[in-house]
């Protein structure tokens, strides 16, 4: 068979040789120039707003204002201002802002990867079967403990304490009549759904119910709605991980007496290694950037990194760009690293698993 | 008894046996019950509350707020009222290439439905199709009245403009990176780090950052405007451009994730079907029709749902790029919801984010539907 195929490679005229590929795995040069350009232009594509945006925080307001200069030590003269400006001079605030994002992505992040990856391998091993009557019935208890509280005027806490009670004494006594039940898909399919709703109809309720629990303003209201918004996603992706690792280890270890948790903390989670490490970096990546949110549930004290950039806005001297674009800088730099990290596993096709469905 | 320690009195350790066999009964309870309790209290508990605020007038006041319960009046405004406009659009009178585009829609959806029925009836199905049928001829009806006649439209429009155009652009190019980055060529992982990279930026630096480089005076490519005698021209103060403007910049920031993802999904295709088509003659064309795109279908389907999921939420860029302006050319939705927050009004802040949520639920759930589902049904078949 190959042989057949050189013996017809060699008598190929001169546009079969630019463009047929003269063996399998090989490209021919009219091809390679074609792919090798569209791909040379598209990382051009990707890099230059990142190069403009390095080069913008080594310029004077001069140089920004006087039309494009391109090159630093030729173009213009790389000044450090907005660097020492911001890093230097006014340290606080930057650094507050960007341990504030560190502490909020990281905690926030943590929690969200082990809620949810309990969550997951509780839906992927254990076989649930809530039943849909005593769903419909929370669903109402807490309905009723929000009506009382908004016409009555009860406390809060009372209301939805009395309501939880009474929802409890309903499961214990009424609920085993139910017949209909739902199943793990149903539960999964609900808490990826969550993912659909857009920040922007929660925010407003998140917004009140922590100004009524006087946390406003605080890392542990953005932590708890970030771990809450990325929650589906750690879910999802470790629902497919954890059911893709083989049942019969940890069957053998729960005969060997092994509890459920001791079997997910050192036979699952061991296991999941690739799928844990890919979602963490994805979440952290979203809760470090994520910037709407902030904006409602931070003022100063949890002020975030996004919310700075932003802030380089607000004065009177209209945009500082250089400034800005420091901040900018220095907010991508960790994200860079886990790029770099995050992209063996994706290579590995971790994310590829969960979006087969 | 074996996972008892050996320290401790006996009663203590009776008692911590206790406690662990307890752990171990409930454990099945325990592994679920945080993510849900987090995602009632932080999704569910709030998308009821929304739905109260969304029927009422709210005001805040010194310390504390006041509601007053006003129905569909915050809903009624958006439609009818004074807020048409902003949400919908300006009505002045169809085109005719307007009634023409909205009586076709019509037929072709009327026998979509009237296909539905002659294959198998189920009747959730046929309300589901109806919902979506419903939804589809509404805003078909919207655009080709607002822009096919020569209208402006609302923040509706402009949504829906980010997403489909967004999205089909994402798709196209995120796709053919995917597919050049798929041949045998050196560097791959080089190009896959470089092309990943927008995805980890921030959309506020994006948005700062696309914003220097539109710049027709101050930017890098001002040389070039000005070449081509656009030097004067400032996209921002142009609806089209300014919305043009801020698809690409999402796009800029979405195309690595079709990417990334395209990609593994193609170096997952067995390769020998590819070189023996190869062997056989086919060419490049072929294979990728026959071979590569049936097995690229299912993948696609789910990151076009993802990306459509996302796209709806879509706030930070028009908000940086252009504040939602020129007037509220490039408003989208969830902007249209925040500024109406910021001004306080959070009844018509929630409405609007209502009926985005419907929006977004019911195209999601088609296209989820229609197309994922119906691809994984077909190849069943």
């Amino acid at each position: 068979m190959t042989a057949v195929r050189k013996k017809i490679s060699r008598r190929r005229t001169p546009l079969q040789w630019l463009f047929e590929a003269p063996s399998i795995g090989k490209m021919a040069p009219g091809t390679a120039v074609f792919v090798y350009g569209l791909l040379l232009f598209w990382t051009l594509v990707v890099l230059f707003p990142l190069y403009w945006v390095l080069i913008t925080s080594f310029k004077t307001a001069l140089d920004v204002n006087n039309g494009p200069v391109f090159l630093p030590w030729v173009d213009f003269t790389p000044s450090l201002h907005a660097w020492r400006e911001l890093l230097v001079i006014d340290y606080e605030d930057t650094l507050r802002s960007y341990i504030n994002s560190i502490v909020i992505a990281t905690l926030s992040t943590a929690l969200c990867v082990a809620v949810g990856s309990m969550a997951a391998y509780a839906l992927a091993r254990i076989t649930y079967k809530p039943k849909f009557g005593n769903i419909l019935l929370f669903v109402l208890a807490m309905l009723g403990g929000c009506y009382v509280v908004w016409k009555a005027g009860v406390d809060w806490k009372i209301a939805m304490t009395a309501a939880f009670a009474i929802w409890f004494f309903l499961l214990k006594s009424v609920g085993r009549f139910f017949k209909k039940s739902v199943g793990n898909g149903d539960i999964l399919f609900w808490m990826i759904s969550q993912r659909i709703l857009p920040p922007i109809v929660t925010v407003v309720p998140i917004y009140m119910m922590f100004q009524n629990l006087k946390m406003l303003d605080t890392h542990l209201a953005l932590i708890l709605t970030y771990t809450v918004v990325n929650l589906p996603i750690v879910v999802w992706l470790l629902y497919d991980f954890i059911s893709g690792i083989p049942i019969e280890l940890e069957e053998s270890a729960q005969l060997d007496g092994a509890s459920r948790f001791r079997t997910f903390w050192e036979i699952v989670l061991p296991l999941a290694k690739p799928g844990l490490a890919a979602t963490t970096l994805l979440v952290l990546i979203l809760a470090w950037n994520e910037y709407i949110l902030a904006v409602f549930l931070s003022t100063s004290n949890a002020q975030t990194i996004p919310i700075l950039v932003a802030a380089m806005n607000a004065g009177e001297r209209g945009i500082l760009w250089w400034s800005m674009c420091v901040v900018i800088i220095i907010m991508i730099i960790p994200v860079v690293f886990m790029a770099i990290l995050l992209q063996r596993f994706i290579s590995k096709g971790v994310l590829l698993g969960a979006v087969k469905g | 008894m074996s996972t008892v320690g050996k320290q401790g009195t006996p009663s203590r350790r009776a008692r911590t046996h206790r406690i662990s066999e307890w752990l171990d009964r409930q454990s099945s309870t325990l592994f679920i019950t945080p993510a849900v309790v987090l995602i009632l209290v932080f999704s569910l508990f709030p998308l009821v509350a929304s739905l109260i605020i969304a029927f009422s007038r709210f005001r805040l006041r010194a310390g504390s707020y006041q509601v007053r319960w006003v129905g569909f009046k915050n809903f009624e405004k958006q439609f009818f009222g004074s807020e048409q406009f902003h949400f919908l659009g300006t009505f002045k009178g169809m085109s005719v290439l307007g009634w023409v585009v909205a009586t076709v829609a019509g037929v072709l959806i009327l026998y979509w439905l009237y296909r539905y029925c002659r294959q198998k009836f189920w009747w959730l199905g046929f309300i589901g199709r109806i919902i979506s049928a419903l939804m589809a001829f509404g805003l078909v009806l919207l655009f080709s009245a607002t822009l096919l006649s020569g209208h402006q439209f609302g923040t509706l429009g402009v949504t829906l403009f980010y997403v489909f155009v967004g999205c089909s652009l994402q798709f196209a190019i995120g796709l053919g990176l995917a597919l050049l980055c798929a041949q045998p060529i050196r560097g791959r992982t080089f190009f896959r780090v470089v092309f990943f990279l927008p995805l980890m930026i921030t959309p506020i630096g994006i948005g700062y950052a696309f914003r220097m480089l539109a710049d027709t005076t101050k930017g890098p490519f001002s040389p070039a405007w000005q070449w081509v005698g656009l030097g004067d021209f400032a996209w921002s103060t142009d609806p089209w451009a300014a919305r043009l403007f801020i698809v690409i910049g999402d796009s800029w920031q979405w195309i690595p994730f079709v990417f990334i993802i395209l990609l593994a999904a193609l170096e997952n295709i067995p390769k020998d079907h590819r070189e023996a088509a190869e062997v056989d003659g086919a060419s490049g064309w072929q294979i990728f029709r026959e071979i590569t795109w049936p097995q690229l279908l299912p993948v696609a389907a789910t990151v076009m749902l993802i990306r459509l999921i996302e796209a709806f939420k879509l706030v930070d860029l028009p908000n940086i790029m252009t504040a939602g302006g020129p007037g509220i050319a490039t408003e989208s939705m969830s902007l249209h919801s925040y500024f109406a927050w910021r001004s306080l009004d959070l009844g018509q802040s929630a409405a609007i984010a209502y009926l985005l949520l419907i929006t977004t639920v019911v195209i999601c759930v088609s296209f989820f539907n229609y197309v994922v589902l119906g691809r994984l049904r077909q190849g069943n078949a």
